[in-house]
């Protein structure tokens, strides 16, 4: 047997006796997602054990260094823990910006003693991180933040106004991009760790046009945060933003906003709406423009796998501009179709005549707006390949 | 009105538009949302514009109208599609009074049109039975009996139905889904025995509402027009209502390219205003253009109406399919050029987006139009 094959043969015994039964079920809704944290509830007390067993063995971060509590395994060994996780339908223990976002800046950039006092805490889902970067007045020029830290003593003192931040809510603590100097734009900003548990951070939750949402504004007020909070050198914080931002665009993208996976199919759907003659979607002008979607989206699946199998593992590359364009306007595009295609179920709000699937497919079609603005807009993005790709400039 | 405003028509315009900022701007709109408002707008604000004339002004003088004709009537929907005024305009006077005009008897239009033109009665049609608009599908039955009819079924997406006086139903008195022929109307109280009113949560916060007859029986003086003769009444009253709309969606699409326009004029991204980006201004333009072809559209088709012209179902298939997709884009673009504010709830635009959607389907999408018009012209 080899090495992989023992490891397997570990995770297997590891996981059937210590995954609880009710975390190889299904998820019901988003309140199943353990986001960990101070302030976490738990209403099914497994999910608790099953965080704290695979927290204790390293596993939610399973290739990331023993010394800072992750699993200290081979790529190999993680992808063998993955299938195996997969073959059981465990639940994920634990979901967190920590694990996906400000652990890999940490490990790149953080000092010893910062790896030290910050990555076991995620690891074991102890901190629920979130992030600030966006500001009302930097979106698209995110680079003209104006969120002030000023070094007083021993501690920064924080000052500005952060929009945007998932969950700030419910999270212990914020990475922010903050303005250390204001002589200079990209080289003035650093990357700072701030506990939110104090009077000087606030947070007011954002409705959107489809309902409620996990957005906040986080306003810091006079906050303070230890000097050994900065992450990498001061003023080096957009590096730091930048390749965040690049791995985030991708990621959401990869993931179709959704559109792709469990949503029902829009052309089973066309013909649930629309009537069928002949098996084939009765009305010829949807069925030609559902067809176009599908094309569409056959194109964008093979892009992506052409695209991943071109760029290095860990490297992103301008083409994420390319996914996350396609994806947010395909979407888009998509939900379109879709609320015309269901008519008037899918113009409901609320209430028992509408059905859910209508329901949802209104909020999703007014939800998915967002997809060309969140994580860059597209109009960046087109910036993006049209300057950096393809080498057009501004004329002078 | 032709193709320019005369004076009166700019006066007209003007004063519309004032009122409506005044007495209706979005902020009441909006409040009307949030306190879940259970008539879905304000009786206050249907009586004002009932003084101004306006619930009569398409009813002749004789009724108690303004006889001032749909040239005007357009003007003063395209306004209230500014602030995204609630009122029951479309209902009460596009479809209930059209109804009337077009097919009702001395007696009906006697005893109805004067209460309609002062404001004191509200009334609306039932048409829709599906996810879709298509008149021609219905399949609700009214049965003839000794005394007259009685009606048995479901009517959906009724604009104002569960605050309606009365109610004109679209029924099937013979032949099969999907006939022109054997469609009648009636008229039965919002009151009548057997008949279960429930209001629609919809999207865009207006009325519209789920109307279950359960064994109503009307008398024949119930029916309007001829017995049988139902759609091609129905036809010209939803051409007007198409048209309507159209003007009403025009406005409703002109604000929000305003307050996209201020916006490009105001946000600072990158040192400068975004509207200094050539991507973003030649997408204002575009719209602009589309905006212009769409204000074109109106004024040909509402003068259409009044001239009693031979291509009123043609223009009002162009008007509505014309306008609703600008709307839709413009709604779009209106999200997207204000980026992330822009999908707040706080900010307007996406109250304008929400009803838009609604808009567009109502009497029929863009694509229902597009196909109408083909036929209508024998492409
Ligand atoms: C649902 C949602 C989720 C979000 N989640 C996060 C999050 O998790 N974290 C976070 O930090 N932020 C988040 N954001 C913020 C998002 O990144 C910003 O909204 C986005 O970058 C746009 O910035 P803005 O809203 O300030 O719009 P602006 O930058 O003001 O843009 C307004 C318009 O101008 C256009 N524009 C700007 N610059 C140019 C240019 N150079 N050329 C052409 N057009 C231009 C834009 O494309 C847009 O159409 C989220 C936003 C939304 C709506």
């Amino acid at each position: 047997m080899s090495n992989l094959d023992i490891f397997r043969e570990e995770v297997r015994a590891w996981l059937a006796e210590n995954c609880p039964p009710s975390m190889r079920t299904p998820m019901g809704n988003d309140e199943d997602v353990v986001w960990g944290g101070r302030k976490a509830k738990y209403e099914n007390p497994e999910a608790r054990l099953w965080l704290d067993r695979m927290g204790a063995k390293g596993w939610t971060a399973p290739t990331w260094p023993k010394e800072y509590g992750g699993g200290g395994l081979t790529k190999e060994e993680a992808a063998v823990l993955g299938q195996e996780l997969g073959r059981i339908d465990a639940r994920p223990a634990l979901a967190s910006f920590g694990l996906w976002m400000l652990g890999p800046v940490l490990l790149e950039y953080g000092t010893e003693e910062q790896k030290k006092e910050h990555l076991p805490p995620i690891v074991r889902g102890e901190i629920r991180w979130c992030q600030g970067y966006s500001e009302p007045g930097a979106g698209s020029d995110l680079a003209g933040l104006q969120t002030r830290a000023v070094l007083e003593g021993e501690d920064y003192v924080i000052n500005g106004q952060k929009v945007w931040t998932s969950y700030a809510d419910k999270a212990d603590a914020i990475f922010c991009l903050v303005r250390t100097d204001t002589s200079t734009k990209h080289e003035g900003i650093s990357f700072l760790l701030i506990d939110m548990d104090q009077p000087g951070v606030t947070t007011k939750p954002i409705k959107l046009i489809s309902g409620n949402s996990p957005f906040c504004e986080t306003f810091l007020d006079d906050a303070r945060t230890p000097a050994r909070n900065l992450i990498g050198r001061l003023n080096g914080g957009w590096e730091i933003a930048k390749k965040l931002l690049q791995h985030e665009r991708t990621n959401i993208s990869a993931g179709g906003f959704g559109a792709g996976g469990r949503a029902a199919a829009l052309e089973e759907l066309a013909k649930e709406y629309l009537g069928t003659d002949r098996g084939e979607i009765a009305d010829a002008v949807k069925r030609d423009q559902v067809v176009r979607h599908k094309m569409l989206e056959r194109a964008f699946a093979q892009t992506l796998k052409r695209m991943s199998a071109e760029t290095k593992a860990g490297e992103v590359s301008p083409a994420s501009s390319i996914i996350k364009y396609v994806a947010a306007e395909m979407n888009k595009d998509r939900m379109e179709l879709l609320v015309e295609i269901m008519g008037l179920q899918a113009l409901g709000w609320s209430g028992d005549y509408f059905s859910k699937q209508g329901l949802a497919t209104t909020r999703a079609m007014l939800r998915s707006k967002a997809n060309s603005i969140e994580g860059g807009t597209t109009e960046v993005n087109l910036n993006v390949i049209a300057k950096r790709v393809l080498g057009l400039r501004d004329h002078q | 009105m032709g193709l320019v405003l005369d004076e009166e028509q700019t006066i007209l315009k003007d004063s519309a538009k004032a009122f409506f900022a005044d007495q209706a701007p979005v902020t009441a709109f909006r409040k009307l949302r949030d306190e879940k408002d259970e008539t879905g707008f304000s009786r206050e604000l249907w009586r004002a514009m009932a003084e101004m004339g306006w619930a009569g002004i398409v009813i002749p003088e004789a009724y108690g109208g303004l006889e001032y004709g749909f040239q005007g009537l357009a003007l003063v929907l395209e306004e209230q599609g500014r602030t995204l005024a609630a009122s029951p305009l479309v209902s009460t006077v596009l479809l209930g009074a059209g109804t009337l005009m077009e097919a009702g008897s001395e007696a009906q239009k006697s005893a109805l049109l004067p209460k309609i033109a002062e404001g004191s009665l509200l009334l609306t049609v039932a048409i829709d039975e599906g996810h879709h608009f298509n008149p021609a599908q219905t399949a609700f039955e009214a049965k003839s009996d000794s005394d007259g009819f009685i009606l048995t079924g479901e009517k959906t997406f009724v604009l104002d139905g569960h605050v309606a006086d009365k109610i004109i139903v679209l029924a099937r008195t013979s032949g099969n889904k999907g006939d022109r022929e054997g469609l009648t109307l009636f008229l039965v109280e919002g009151t009548a025995e057997g008949l279960t009113r429930e209001r629609l949560k919809m999207l865009d916060s207006r009325n519209a509402a789920l109307l279950m007859f359960d064994q109503v029986k009307v008398t024949g003086d119930a029916v309007i027009g001829a017995i049988g003769g139902g759609y091609d009444a129905l036809e010209s009253v939803l051409d007007r209502a198409a048209i309507g709309l159209a003007a009403e969606m025009l406005g409703s699409a002109s604000a929000v390219f305003e307050m996209t326009l201020d916006y490009l004029k105001e946000r600072r991204q990158f040192g400068q205003l975004i509207g200094s980006f050539q991507s973003l201004q030649h997408r204002a333009a575009d719209m602009f253009t589309q905006l212009e072809l769409s204000k074109s559209i109106v004024m040909t088709a509402a003068t259409a109406l009044d001239e009693s012209s031979n291509e009123i179902s043609s223009l009002a298939s162009l008007a509505k399919a014309f306008v609703g997709e600008t709307s839709n884009k413009v709604t779009r673009e209106g999200i997207q050029m204000h980026g992330g504010i822009g999908m707040t709830d706080e900010h307007d635009v996406g109250l304008y987006l929400k009803r838009s959607r609604v808009a567009e389907h109502t009497f029929g999408s863009a694509a229902y139009h597009r196909d109408r018009y083909a036929r209508l012209n024998d492409y």
